[in-house]
């Protein structure tokens, strides 16, 4: 059993079966993943609890979807230990995954558009009545229970029968998060659910990431927006370049800080400099340094 | 006809927001609308135009030409709305019929045995076509018009070493060859009309993958793997089993036509069956199976064929030179495929 992170932030009495004492529901250590001679993956540590969001925060290309494609059982780690309720796994199919109880929404892939929102709420565990040959899907309660649990969540929707691409991208991403919740998930990976939304819309799926928190999942929510994350979460990952350069608990880092890191506020000095040096740009150049002051960063200095 | 056996949906929850709608525009959701529609202007159409049209033994006819096209449809609709296609499925139906008959003949077994190997040989060529698209990714358009070559080869050349002509040898005094004719090819006389067999198993199978299309759990995954591969396997559907399965019904479906055709007469031309591939992808986007996949029903590739057997035999009835119709083919399609876009846009329409 490897060193625990922090326990502060677990919670519930999860424990480990062995030395009975509290482990992490999801534990990273020191995971690294590479296709062929690309390091996508190096050296990444989080953990994720009942209760809690963890955040993983990071540029394209930083190693967040790799991350979450390790956790989701879409790709197997090559570096480091993978572990579930204390227990050292390595998941070969999303299908595995979500029987350890983890369930991931993706921005895309969360749902087939064409197919009417109760057969995607219930696509891959479908309830099933009769026995043999006649074993079906039993329509009218798969139908009540995409109903009900939409409205628990709070989305109370007008016809489960009409087809999920017609649901505005909030509703879509709210639907997937009901399904996980109620297929019973423990852990739940949130890709990126803000990134198309609007301003409106994000704030009703950041309202859902927490009542997910309240019903006690472990929530991982990836985003590139810190202004998403900070309200949220209780730890922040921060990945760039597939490195981790940062590991917080909530009350050890500020918003400001947390963007300076995250946002790139050596980026957004490096281009007043630049716009400096091209000249002429002046609106541009007084926003720029606007921005990298307001994130911490001398302009002058970088 | 085969809409009467789709199982009616549940009464729906009710909410005040939702405005009742009518039967007819239930209808007008539905993917084969735009085909049934064609089908009854057609109906009408040639019972106008023709005397002998609607006459009982006509009518028989054009449902039998309607069956050989639409039992293949049937297995080339599900497998379309589960995102492939199979442009093997034409000359697959003739090495069926090849294999069937030239393996009885070469060693002297019973028919029978033919029939089971022929079955064994269309299954596996279903399952190597779906199990190469699904490890290669590559389009199913590419890998199914591989096999297509090379089925089309091997026809001609086996039955040339084998039985030394273009044409399998005939099989007509073998034993079990009469039995084999019963199931495969007899016909059924129903109030002085004969119907020929193929019409009831087209029927039979037209229900049996509606009710697994609508009503069970592998129906949720065909229209989910078509609709969306990489969502589905995100959510633990069993897309590569998913798939194979569909091309393996695809052999299915083949086999049974095979069989017709072998029992009907008692040889097989080697080369035949070149183009029916296309004949039922037609019949099968027409019934309103959308080419990208994810949208179809196997009711609508029942009504594709049986526009096609119309058109077919209507021509002749109506005593018009047969020339005509394939361009009649080709207007339908291109109809049915627009009416089929409108549909689409209004399914994912925000």
């Amino acid at each position: 059993m490897g060193q625990h992170i922090s326990n502060e932030t677990l919670l519930k009495g999860e424990t480990d079966p062995l030395t009975d004492r509290a482990v992490h529901l999801l534990k990273l250590d020191s995971v690294g993943k590479h296709y062929g001679n690309v390091i996508a993956l190096r050296d990444v540590t989080m953990a994720v609890d009942n209760g809690r969001v963890t955040c993983v925060l990071g540029d394209n290309g930083a190693g967040k979807s790799t991350l979450i494609k390790i956790i989701a059982g879409l790709h197997q780690h090559d570096a480091g230990t993978f572990s579930i309720m204390g227990e050292e796994r390595r998941l070969s199919s999303p299908r595995e995954a979500l029987d350890s109880g983890i369930a991931a929404v993706y921005q895309d892939l969360a749902v087939v558009s064409l197919m009417p929102i109760w057969r995607n709420f219930f696509l891959g565990s479908e309830l099933t009545t009769g026995a043999g040959p006649f074993r079906r899907m039993d329509v009218a309660r798969m139908k009540e229970i995409t109903k009900k649990e939409l409205a628990d969540m709070g989305i109370d929707l007008r016809d489960v029968e009409q087809p999920i691409g017609q649901l505005s991208g909030g509703e879509r991403q709210c639907v997937a998060i009901a399904r996980a919740v109620y297929f019973g998930a423990k852990v739940l990976i949130l890709d990126e659910p803000t990134a198309a939304l609007g301003v409106k819309q994000s704030g009703v799926v950041l309202r859902y990431i927490l009542q997910a928190r309240d019903r006690g999942l472990g929530v991982i929510f990836i985003t590139h927006n810190p202004h998403h994350a900070y309200p949220v979460g209780d730890r922040f990952l921060l990945l760039k370049r597939g490195r981790s350069i940062g590991y917080y608990d909530k009350k050890d880092i500020t918003l400001e800080e947390l963007t300076a890191q995250m946002a790139g506020g050596a980026e957004l000095a490096e281009l007043a400099h630049e716009l400096e040096q091209l000249g002429g740009h002046k609106d541009a150049l007084a926003e720029a340094k606007a921005e990298a002051e307001a994130v911490g960063i001398d302009s002058t200095t970088a | 006809m085969a809409t009467a056996t789709l199982p009616s949906a549940p009464t729906p929850i009710a909410d005040e927001r939702v405005g009742r709608r009518s039967p007819f525009q239930k209808l007008l959701g539905r993917p084969e609308v735009g085909a049934l529609v064609g089908a009854v202007v057609l109906f009408i159409f040639f019972s106008l135009v023709s005397s002998t049209f609607l006459q009982p033994n006509a009518f028989a006819t054009v449902l039998y030409g309607s069956s050989t096209i639409g039992i293949m449809a049937v297995g080339v609709s599900l497998l379309m709305i589960g995102g492939e296609f199979d442009l093997s499925a034409g000359v697959a139906v003739i090495t069926s019929s090849l294999t069937a008959s030239l393996f009885s003949w070469y060693f002297s077994l019973n028919v029978w045995v033919g029939v089971g190997l022929a079955l064994v040989v269309s299954l596996t060529i279903g399952l190597v076509n779906g199990w190469i698209q699904s490890k290669t990714k590559l389009p199913s358009f590419i890998v199914t018009l591989a096999t297509f070559l090379m089925l089309t080869g091997l026809n001609l050349a086996l039955t040339r070493l084998i039985g030394g002509a273009v044409s399998s040898p005939s099989i007509a005094t073998m034993d079990g060859f009469a039995a084999a004719k019963a199931v495969f090819a007899s016909e059924l006389v129903v109030g002085g009309v004969d119907f020929k067999i193929p019409i009831l198993y087209w029927v039979v199978l037209v229900v049996i993958a509606s009710w697994i299309l609508l009503r069970t759990r592998v129906g949720n995954w065909i229209f989910s793997v078509g609709g969306d591969a990489n969502a589905a396997r995100a959510v633990g559907v069993p897309v590569t089993a998913t798939k194979i399965g569909l091309f393996m019904g695809v052999g299915f479906c083949g086999w049974l036509l095979g069989m017709h055709n072998l029992f009907a007469f008692d040889a097989v031309q080697s080369g035949e069956g070149v183009g029916n591939e296309f004949l039922y992808i037609i019949a099968a986007v027409i019934g309103g199976c959308l080419l990208t996949g994810g949208y179809g029903s196997a009711v609508g590739g029942a009504i594709g064929a049986f526009i096609f057997g119309m058109a077919n035999k209507g021509i002749v009835y109506a005593q018009w030179n047969p020339d005509w119709f394939k361009f009649f083919l080709g207007l339908m399609l291109l109809l049915a495929t627009i009416v089929n876009l409108i549909v689409k846009n209004r399914a994912e329409r925000k």
